[in-house]
């Protein structure tokens, strides 16, 4: 028998006898992946709620700190009058 | 923008309804195959498809194009190879399966290979395994199918080592 007969003949004993599809099989899916879909969504909502929090956390501690700005030196004294 | 969301999420279910009953009897049986169920009796290969297809349902609005029949039967193999990973040896095949005497590797690439026709390059790649080895566990299994042995496997192995 050539590769392509046995192949056919595989494919004749699989696909006999289909099963019956049962009729909660949409309901069910689609119950579990509307929960799936809210679940998604709500991760993905708390992310950006987390992320704008971080900012403006960051926001409101640079503008009380300004790390940017040199600090004032308080071991040399300011030399004045050479 | 409540009543877009609304309206989209009424197209996608009505969508996913007119796909499920299309597919559902093909990918059903493929999932029967799977799990080496008597079609009639076949709660495994049930829940292994309603995973699938919720992960299809939730997947929807972002498939842009992607075939939903061939996610889904990526979701089966992948989850029933892992499933199968898990729950090695809880389960028997039942013998009124016609592929009850493969093992579920070599059930899961008969499946894909013949059942739905998938190249062997993408079987391959949808495991994780080399091509040679998807063509000789496929080769092997055909084997096994077309000429059954007689007796199981390890009746045979104590009847050869018994006479020596």
């Amino acid at each position: 028998m050539s590769r392509h007969e046995r192949e056919a003949a595989v494919r004749r004993m699989l696909e006999r006898t289909p099963p019956p599809v049962p009729p909660e099989l949409y309901g069910d899916a689609l119950r579990r992946g509307g929960r799936m879909l809210r679940r998604r969504t709500a991760a993905r909502r708390l992310m950006w709620l987390v992320l704008l929090a971080a900012v403006v956390a960051f926001l409101v501690w640079a503008s009380m700190t300004r790390p940017w700005v040199e600090p004032p030196s308080d071991t040399t004294p300011p030399v004045s009058g050479w | 923008m409540r009543d877009r969301q609304a309206s989209q999420g009424a197209r996608r279910a009505r969508e996913f309804e007119a796909f499920v009953a299309g597919a559902a009897g093909r990918l059903l049986h493929a999932a029967t195959l799977l799990t080496a169920e008597p079609p009639t009796d076949n709660p495994r290969a049930r829940r292994l498809l309603t995973l699938a297809l919720a992960h299809t349902y939730a997947s929807w609005d972002r498939l842009r194009g992607e075939d939903p029949y061939d996610r889904t039967r990526q979701q089966l193999a992948v989850r029933f190879a892992r499933g199968a990973w898990h729950q090695y040896g809880r389960f028997r095949p039942a013998p009124a399966s016609v592929l009850a005497g493969l093992s579920p590797q070599e059930r899961l690439i008969v499946v894909l290979r013949l059942y739905e026709g998938v190249a062997e390059e993408q079987t391959a790649a949808l495991l994780g395994l080399p091509v040679e080895r998807v063509r000789t566990i496929c080769a092997r299994a055909m084997a096994t199918l077309l000429h059954p042995p007689r007796r199981p496997a390890s009746a045979a192995l104590e009847a050869e080592v018994a006479p020596s």
